[in-house]
């Protein structure tokens, strides 16, 4: 997901200077990217200390914490954009955490692995788990504890009174807006507040 | 990683009164100071270290023929090290009420009643805004304008804070580190026992021991220790010294040291009582426990923080009980709330509130990142901006910053 494409089709959805928290911003490379071609400013959320460090080396503003404690050092729509790129699937709050990047952001942009992708599909046809370039772990060792799918989020957006601005599925650094469900191994959603 | 290699105290007099918060003034005073770098034309690369309780100027190098004269804030700063004096002009300087040089509670009171004797406890109480405004002056008098950076651990990093909200334009970035907004109930018990001990010392004579030739040592002894208990965590005094003995087997007495704990905290406390002031740990103690910069906002940080202008750097330690991690993310809160540049980090080290002045690497990794941005960013502006790319959208950039800093140079 940290594909140069992925992060750049990532960052078309995000205004010029808009006022952006980052939440599990890694090593900071979107926000630094969005700073210096976008005009915008904020903060990224990692919890991290090599990538703390390496946002500090990149110069972008970065705060040390664990996303399960939640949102609670940000007020309500007190920024443009909150990003969750990526993050989701490491949650255990994960509905909490969608709840809260709704709460403090105008606009909330989140991605994540999409499971129904057709070689997922494949993997679980043939009775294992998948193994791909996105999904690259064991199912015994592996960091995303909430696998979803495209279409699972629609429903979970659905029930917690999000309204899609924009969804999009992304392969091969391309975005795909046909059957994304199937043909996509991200998936890309812009939502509000209803 | 070398050091400064041996350097030189300095001292310089104020004859202007220093009017304090208490409604007291400082008729004139002496700072001791010390500068490490050296300072560049635009006189824009100057970083002031602000210390915390028992430390003073010398922050860094050492004094010549002294053996273990390492100044408190060695590991961090000196050439190639994360304050780089090869690139900033870094300033120590030791806060008036302080027993290492600048007036404080040892110096002759000039008050004709006192026929040249000690101020001892008739020096007025000091607090951290005052120090501040002290800092400044020196600050005016070495003819800086804007500082780099005000750096400070502790109390130290409450005097950064507090440059950020009295001199807002005076400084690029504040560093505050294992620091609180204030200090609580709590806090300010393990104060009010360090001073009970002290004044309630034999020898502490209503604070003129020096007048009857004493020294409060047992109170300033038993100050120390309970200050040594709060600085370490938990864990590190498990690993520390855990329940090991200082004989082989228990010696059945009530008053001999049995655990190396205790031979510790008696250790600690003996070297300190022989150095240490008393009146300058009630008063320095006192500004810990008066520094509350919300208080004038109806205890709103939020608003206490709408003037200040830099950029912010905070760093906490989790193990940290006496500044815990929670109280710098109360001021991380208020800082984001005023949409102003901060980055925190939260460094997972066992040591508690000693950690500060440790090197652990993360700690240490992220200071070097942030200096180094800084001194991009004052290069930057020396340099001007390149011909063909006016940065017209940005409003503190450019070479603006760095020209009022070179016209103003006239001392105090």
């Amino acid at each position: 997901m940290s594909d140069r494409k992925d992060i750049e089709l990532i960052a078309e959805l995000v205004p010029n200077g808009s006022r952006v928290l980052d939440l599990g911003c890694g090593d900071g490379e979107l926000l630094a990217l969005l700073q210096r071609e976008r005009g915008c400013g904020g903060y990224g959320i990692e919890i991290d200390d090599a990538n703390v460090l390496a946002c500090h080396q990149r110069g972008v503003n970065v705060i040390q914490l664990n996303l399960e404690e939640g949102l609670a050092l940000f007020e309500d729509q007190s920024f443009d954009v909150v990003l969750q790129l990526d993050t989701l699937q490491h949650l255990k709050n994960t509905e909490r955490m969608l709840r809260e990047t709704a709460r403090v952001g105008r606009v909330g942009i989140v991605s994540f692995p999409n499971f129904a992708h057709w070689p997922n599909r494949l993997h679980v046809a043939a009775g294992r788990m998948p193994v791909t370039r996105v999904l690259p772990y064991q199912w015994y060792d592996t960091p995303n504890i909430r696998v979803g799918t495209y279409a699972d989020f629609e429903v979970l957006a659905k029930k917690d009174g999000l309204a899609i601005l924009d969804a999009f599925g992304i392969q091969a650094g391309k975005a795909i807006r046909t059957w994304p469900n199937l043909l996509a191994s991200v998936a890309v959603f812009k939502f509000q507040r209803v | 990683m070398p050091s400064l290699g041996d350097v030189l105290p300095q001292s310089m007099h104020f004859a202007e009164p220093l009017a304090l918060a208490s409604g007291a003034v400082l008729r004139d005073y002496t700072l001791a100071y010390e500068t490490y770098g050296s300072l560049n034309a635009a006189r824009s690369n100057a970083v002031l270290v602000c210390h915390a309780l028992n430390a003073s100027h010398h922050v860094a190098g050492t004094y010549a023929g002294k053996e273990k004269s390492e100044g408190w804030w060695d590991n961090l700063i000196g050439p190639g090290k994360p304050l780089d004096t090869d690139r900033f002009f870094v300033i120590g300087v030791n806060n008036p009420g302080s027993c290492f040089g600048s007036t404080g509670p040892t110096s002759p009171n000039p008050d004709p009643g006192a026929n040249g004797r000690t101020y001892g406890s008739d020096f007025p109480v000091v607090t951290v805004e005052d120090w501040v405004d002290a800092q400044a002056r020196l600050v005016d008098a070495l003819g800086i304008a804007k500082l780099a950076a005000v750096i400070g651990g502790s109390l130290g990093g409450m005097q950064a804070l507090d440059w950020s909200l009295r001199y807002p334009d005076r400084l690029r970035q504040c560093i505050a580190i294992a620091t609180a907004p204030n200090l609580s109930a709590q806090n300010i018990a393990f104060n009010e026992v360090a001073r009970r001990a002290i004044v309630t010392d034999p020898e502490f004579f209503d604070g003129h021991y020096a007048d009857h030739g004493a020294i409060p040592r047992r109170g300033l002894r038993v100050a120390r220790m309970i200050g040594h208990i709060t600085y370490l965590s938990d864990d590190a005094m498990e690993a520390k010294f855990g329940r090991d003995l200082q004989k082989a087997a228990f010696g059945y007495s009530t008053q001999e040291i049995e655990f190396q704990i205790e031979a510790y905290l008696r250790h600690q406390g003996d070297k300190f009582s022989e150095y240490f002031d008393a009146n300058t740990y009630l008063l320095i103690t006192r500004a810990l426990d008066y520094f509350d910069p919300a208080r004038e906002h109806g205890g709103d940080l939020t608003a206490t923080f709408a003037k200040a202008r830099c950029k912010f750097e905070l760093v906490s330690f989790t193990t940290d009980w006496r500044f815990a991690p929670a109280r710098s993310r109360e001021i991380v809160k208020a800082l984001v709330d005023n949409k102003l540049d901060v980055s925190y980090a939260e460094i997972a080290a066992p040591h508690g509130h000693d950690a500060f002045l440790l090197d652990d690497p993360r700690y240490h990794g992220v200071l070097r990142a942030c200096f180094a941005n800084l001194w991009r960013e004052i290069s930057v502006e020396e340099a001007g901006p390149p011909p063909g790319h006016p940065k017209a959208g940005r409003a503190p950039s450019g070479g603006s910053a760095a020209a009022p800093a070179a016209s103003v140079g006239a001392p105090s």
